[in-house]
C-alpha cells in the first residue's frame, strides 16, 4: 500500500460521490451490495482460459459508473494502481503453459497468455465492481447493510468507527511524518529509533482520543448499545434491481454472449 | 500480501469466508461478552491508527527503500486476540472496499492470512509461550520477532495454498512457494524488531500504561476453544486443496510430483469432487478454446470484441442524463 | 429551576502519574449564569470541566448539580442535565453522518424515533446547520463541526452546557457566527477558554483557575481590568480592553 497520501485523496473523491442524488445512489444498498457480490462470483467463477465469455460482464461497472455519475479517473488510478500482484503472479501462465490454444493466423497464442489476460481482465472487473460499490452507496450506507444481513452489531460498529477517524488520524500520521522527514537528512533520522518513538507517540495520542470519544459518548447516554440507523426500504425497485442483473448475469454465466455475437459477425462478413 | 479476487475460484474464495464470517461471529460474541464498552472506540481508532501508522516509513537497512509496519501482532499485543482479530478484519474491509487490494471475494482470504493465523495462531501458539509473563526487553523482541516472522511465512503460505488451490495462476506450489517465502522472511522480521520496540518505547514512557492494556491476557484464550477453530479450519483448507489438488491437471500436484517423483495421484472417480466437476460441466457447457476449435476461438475473440464496443457504447449512452461529472 | 445549580466544594484532583491538577477549587453557579473559566495553559481548567458531568472522580471534595452529588449512582441524571461541547470536535462528532450524530443522544435517551428526529431537526436548526444534516463530519469544515458539536449536546435538552474552549481553532468569521449563537442560548453556561474577547463578550463572571486553585472570582470587567491578578496567572487583558497601538485609545 505506496502512497497512502494519494490513496486518501482518491478516498475523499470516491466518497464524494456517494453523496450525490441519482436513483442509484438512493437504492437500498443491501439490494447492490447483493448484486456486487453475486457479481463478482459470477465473474471468477469462469475457467482459467475463458476470456470471451468474461467481456460481456464489463456491462455491469460500466453501467453503474454511468449510472452514477461517477468519474473514472480516481477509479481507474486505483485499479491500475491494485493490478501488480495479480499480473506478477500470473505472468508465469506464459512461461508455464505454452501450448498453443489459437492460431490467428500466423500468431500463435498460447493457453498461458489467455489465462494471463483471463486474470487482468478479472482484475479489471472484480475490483471495479467493489469500488464502483463504494462510490454509489457510501461505506456507512453498506455497514447499514451488513447490519442487516445479522453481520454482528460489534463488528459493524467497529466498521464504522474505523471509517470515521481513519481520516482523522491518517492525517495526524501524515503530518508527523512529514515533520520528521522535514528534518531528517537522508536515511538519518529514519531508522528504528525515532521510528519507534513516532509510532509510540501516535499509539499514545490515538489512545487518548480513543478515552475522550468514549467520554463524548458517555455524556450522550452511551450505555453499551449502539443505536444504526435503519431507514432503508427494499421495495420494488431494489427486487427489480437485484432480480435483472442476477438474471442477466446467470445467463452471461451460461452462454457466451461473446461467441454468440461473434459468430452473427464473422456469419455476416462471410 | 494481498491474495486477490482475480486468482481465486469461488470454491475456495467461499470456503475461506466461511472460516473467517465464524470467526467475526465468535469474536464479536466474545467482545461484547467481555462487557468493556471502553473498547468500542478503542478498537475504532485502532484500526484507523493502522492505516496512520503505515504512513510513518522507516529505512531498510542497506536497501535505500523504506517499509513500514503492518500492525497485526501489535494489535494482538494491545488488545488481546478477539479484539485484534475484529480490527484486522475491519482494516482488511476498508481495504477491499476503498483501495480494491484484493478485492471482496478473497477477503475471506485476506482475513485468514493476516488475521486469524496472526491472533489464533502466531500469538497464542509462539508470543505467549516465549514472551511469558513479564518479559524483559530482550526476551519481547525475540519473542515478537520470532512470532512475526512465523505469522508472515503462514500468511505467505496462506496466499500460495489458496492460489494454486484456486487453480487460475499456473504458478506451481513449490515455484511460488518459494518466492513467497522468502520475501515474506525479511517483513516478518521488520514487523515483529518494530513491533517489540514500540512496545518497550511505551512501556517505558508510560510505565502504567501496558498494564491497563490488553485486559484479556492468555488464560483467556483457552486451548479448549482454539483447538477447534483451528482444527476446523485446516480441515476446510485442507479439503479444499485436496479436492482442487486432485481436480486440476497441474498446480498443486506438479510439486506433489516435483517433490515425491511420484506418478500422478488418481483422481477419485466418485464423492464431492465427482459431484463438482459434473457441476462444473454444467455451468459452463462450452469449454473455452478447446485447441481443436480455433475458428470458435476467433469467433470469441472478435466477439469479445464487439460486446466491449458496445457496452462502452451503453455507458455513453446511459451517462447524459445526470450531470457532466 | 434548581437543576441549574452547579456546586464545587473543596475538590481537589491528582491524575494517577501524580500531576496535582486541581487543589482545593469552591465554587457556585446558579440558574441562568454565564460563568468563564480562565487560566493559562494547563491551569486546570479541562480537568475540572470533566468532574462536572462526573468523567473523573474528585481525589478530595464535592460536585453537585441541581439537587444531586454527583456520584455512580447519579451519573445518567447528571449527564442528561449537563451538556458537554468537547475542545476537538473530532472527539465528539463519532457517528458517520451529522444526523446520526446528533440523533445519538435522543435514542440512547430511549426516546421514540418520530421524536428523535423531530429534536434533531430543531436542534440543528438552533445552530443553522440542518443543511449539514446528511454529511459525514469529515466532510465539515471546523466551524460547521462546531457548531454540530453544539446541535448534539442540545438535542438532549440540557439545562446547562458546557463548552471547553469553544472558539479554538476557528477562523474569525466562523468564530463571529459561533459567540453570536451562543449569546442567544439561556442555559446556564460554563465556558472555559483563553479567548478573553469571547469571554468578555458572553460572561459575566469569570473564575480565575492557576496551577490549580481558584485565583479569583468575580465581575469579568472586575477582573480583566486587575492587571497584577492576570499577569501572575500568565494572561492578558483582552484585546478590546488594551490601550489602541495605532491610535493611542485607551479601550475598555
Ligand atoms: N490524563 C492526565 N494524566 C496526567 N496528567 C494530566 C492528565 N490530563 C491533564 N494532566 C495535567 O493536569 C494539569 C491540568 O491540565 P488541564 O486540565 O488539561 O489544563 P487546561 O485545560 O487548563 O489547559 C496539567 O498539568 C496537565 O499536564
Ligand atoms: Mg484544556
Amino acid at each position: 500500500m505506496a502512497g497512502i497520501d494519494a490513496v486518501i485523496t482518491d478516498l475523499h473523491a470516491l466518497e464524494g460521490l456517494a453523496l450525490e442524488d441519482s436513483p442509484l445512489q438512493r437504492l437500498d444498498p443491501r439490494a447492490k451490495l447483493l448484486t456486487t457480490l453475486l457479481y463478482i462470483v459470477c465473474v471468477v467463477s469462469f475457467g482459467r482460459y475463458e476470456l470471451s465469455a468474461l467481456a460481456p460482464f464489463a456491462i455491469f461497472p460500466v453501467a453503474m459508473i454511468a449510472g452514477g455519475s461517477l468519474s473514472l479517473l480516481p477509479l481507474l488510478r486505483r485499479i491500475v494502481l491494485l493490478l501488480p500482484f495479480p499480473l506478477m503472479v500470473g505472468i508465469f501462465n506464459p512461461l508455464i503453459d505454452r501450448e498453443i490454444m489459437v492460431q490467428l493466423g500466423p500468431l500463435a497464442i498460447s493457453g498461458g497468455w489467455i489465462s494471463l489476460a483471463s486474470i487482468f481482465l478479472r482484475s479489471l472487473l472484480t475490483l471495479g465492481a467493489a469500488l464502483v460499490l463504494v462510490s454509489v452507496t457510501g461505506f456507512p450506507a453498506i455497514c447499514a447493510a451488513l447490519e442487516r444481513f445479522r453481520v454482528p452489531r460489534v463488528f459493524v460498529v467497529q466498521l464504522l468507527f474505523l471509517h470515521r477517524y481513519l481520516y482523522v488520524l491518517a492525517e495526524e500520521g501524515g503530518r508527523m511524518a512529514r515533520a520528521r522527514e522535514f528534518r531528517s537528512f537522508g536515511n538519518r533520522g529514519m531508522g528504528i529509533r525515532p521510528t519507534t518513538a513516532l509510532l509510540g507517540t501516535l499509539l499514545f495520542r490515538t489512545w487518548d482520543r480513543a478515552g475522550r470519544i468514549h467520554h463524548a459518548m458517555l455524556c450522550r447516554g452511551f450505555r453499551g448499545e449502539f443505536p444504526v440507523r435503519r431507514t432503508f426500504r427494499f421495495g420494488l425497485r431494489e427486487l427489480l434491481f437485484t432480480a435483472g442483473w442476477s438474471v442477466l448475469f446467470l445467463m452471461l454465466r451460461m452462454g457466451n454472449l461473446s461467441r454468440i455475437v461473434g459468430g452473427l459477425i464473422m456469419e455476416v462478413v462471410r | 500480501m494481498h491474495m486477490a479476487d482475480a486468482l481465486l475460484s469461488p470454491a475456495v474464495g467461499a470456503g475461506m469466508w466461511a472460516v473467517s464470517a465464524g470467526a467475526i461471529a465468535w469474536c464479536s460474541r466474545k467482545v461484547r461478552d467481555g462487557q468493556d464498552e471502553r473498547q468500542v472506540p478503542l478498537m475504532g481508532v485502532m484500526g484507523a491508527f493502522v492505516f496512520a501508522a503505515q504512513m510513518i516509513n522507516f529505512a531498510i537497512p542497506g536497501t535505500g527503500s523504506s517499509g513500514h509496519i503492518g500492525g497485526g501482532l501489535l494489535l494482538a499485543l494491545l488488545l488481546g486476540p478477539h479484539a485484534a482479530f475484529l480490527v484486522i478484519a475491519s482494516v482488511l474491509v476498508v481495504q477491499a472496499l476503498f483501495f480494491a487490494d484484493g478485492g471482496l471475494l478473497a477477503l475471506g482470504c485476506n482475513m485468514f492470512n493476516m488475521g486469524i493465523i496472526p491472533a489464533f495462531l502466531a500469538y497464542p501458539l509462539i508470543y505467549r509461550p516465549l514472551a511469558g509473563r513479564q518479559p524483559t526487553r530482550a526476551r519481547l523482541s525475540i519473542a515478537a520477532t520470532a512470532t512475526a516472522v512465523v505469522a508472515a511465512q503462514l500468511g505467505a503460505l496462506g496466499v500460495v495454498l489458496q492460489t494454486t488451490a484456486s487453480g487460475i495462476s499456473e504458478l506451481p506450489f513449490a515455484a511460488f512457494a518459494g518466492v513467497m517465502l522468502p520475501i515474506h522472511l525479511p517483513i516478518g522480521v521488520a514487523e515483529g524488531v518494530f513491533t517489540a520496540a514500540v512496545v518497550s518505547f511505551i512501556s517505558k514512557a508510560n510505565p502504567g500504561f501496558t498494564a491497563t492494556i490488553n485486559p484479556a491476557p492468555a488464560s483467556s484464550i483457552r486451548h479448549s476453544r482454539l483447538v477447534p477453530v483451528v482444527l476446523v479450519s485446516a480441515l476446510i483448507i485442507a479439503g479444499l486443496c485436496s479436492r482442487y489438488a486432485s481436480a486440476l491437471p497441474d498446480g498443486l500436484d506438479w510439486s506433489i510430483r516435483h517433490i515425491a517423483g511420484a506418478a500422478e495421484p488418481a483422481a477419485p472417480g466418485s464423492g464431492p469432487h465427482a459431484f463438482f466437476a459434473k457441476l462444473q460441466e454444467k455451468i459452463a457447457p462450452m469449454p473455452d478454446y478447446s485447441a481443436a476449435g480455433a475458428s470458435s476461438s476467433v469467433a470469441g475473440i472478435v466477439g469479445a470484441i464487439a460486446t466491449m464496443l458496445a457496452v462502452v457504447l451503453c455507458g455513453a449512452i446511459l451517462r447524459r442524463p445526470w450531470g457532466k461529472r | 429551576m434548581s437543576h441549574h445549580i452547579v456546586e464545587v466544594k473543596g475538590l481537589s484532583h491528582v491524575y494517577p502519574d501524580g500531576t496535582h491538577a486541581l487543589r482545593d477549587v469552591s465554587f457556585r453557579i446558579t440558574h441562568g449564569e454565564s460563568v468563564a473559566l480562565i487560566g493559562a495553559n494547563g491551569a486546570g481548567k479541562s480537568t475540572l470541566l470533566l468532574h462536572l458531568n462526573g468523567y473523573l472522580v474528585p481525589t478530595q471534595g464535592e460536585v453537585r448539580v441541581g439537587d444531586l452529588p454527583v456520584t455512580r449512582t447519579t451519573l445518567n441524571e447528571i449527564r442528561r442535565s449537563v451538556g458537554m461541547v468537547f475542545q476537538n470536535p473530532d472527539d465528539q462528532l463519532f457517528m458517520p453522518t451529522v444526523f446520526d450524530d446528533v440523533a445519538f443522544g435522543p435514542l440512547n435517551l430511549g426516546l421514540p424515533p418520530e421524536e428523535a428526529e423531530r429534536r434533531v431537526a430543531q436542534a440543528l436548526e438552533q445552530v443553522d446547520a440542518l443543511p449539514l444534516r446528511g454529511k459525514p463530519p469529515y466532510r465539515l469544515s471546523a466551524g460547521e463541526k462546531k457548531r454540530v458539536a453544539i446541535a448534539a449536546v442540545l438535542a438532549m435538552s440540557p439545562d446547562i452546557l458546557v463548552m471547553d474552549e469553544p472558539t479554538d481553532g476557528l477562523d474569525p468569521f466562523a468564530r463571529r457566527t459561533l459567540i453570536g449563537l451562543l449569546k442567544e442560548f439561556r442555559h446556564t453556561r460554563i465556558i472555559t477558554s483563553h479567548d478573553l474577547d469571547m469571554v468578555l463578550e458572553l460572561c459575566q463572571r469569570a473564575i480565575v483557575l492557576h496551577e490549580g486553585r481558584v485565583m479569583a472570582d468575580g465581575p469579568v470587567l472586575d477582573i480583566f481590568r486587575d492587571e497584577a491578578l492576570l499577569a501572575a496567572c500568565r494572561l492578558e487583558p483582552p484585546l478590546s480592553m488594551q490601550g489602541c497601538p495605532v491610535c493611542g485609545g485607551q479601550g475598555r
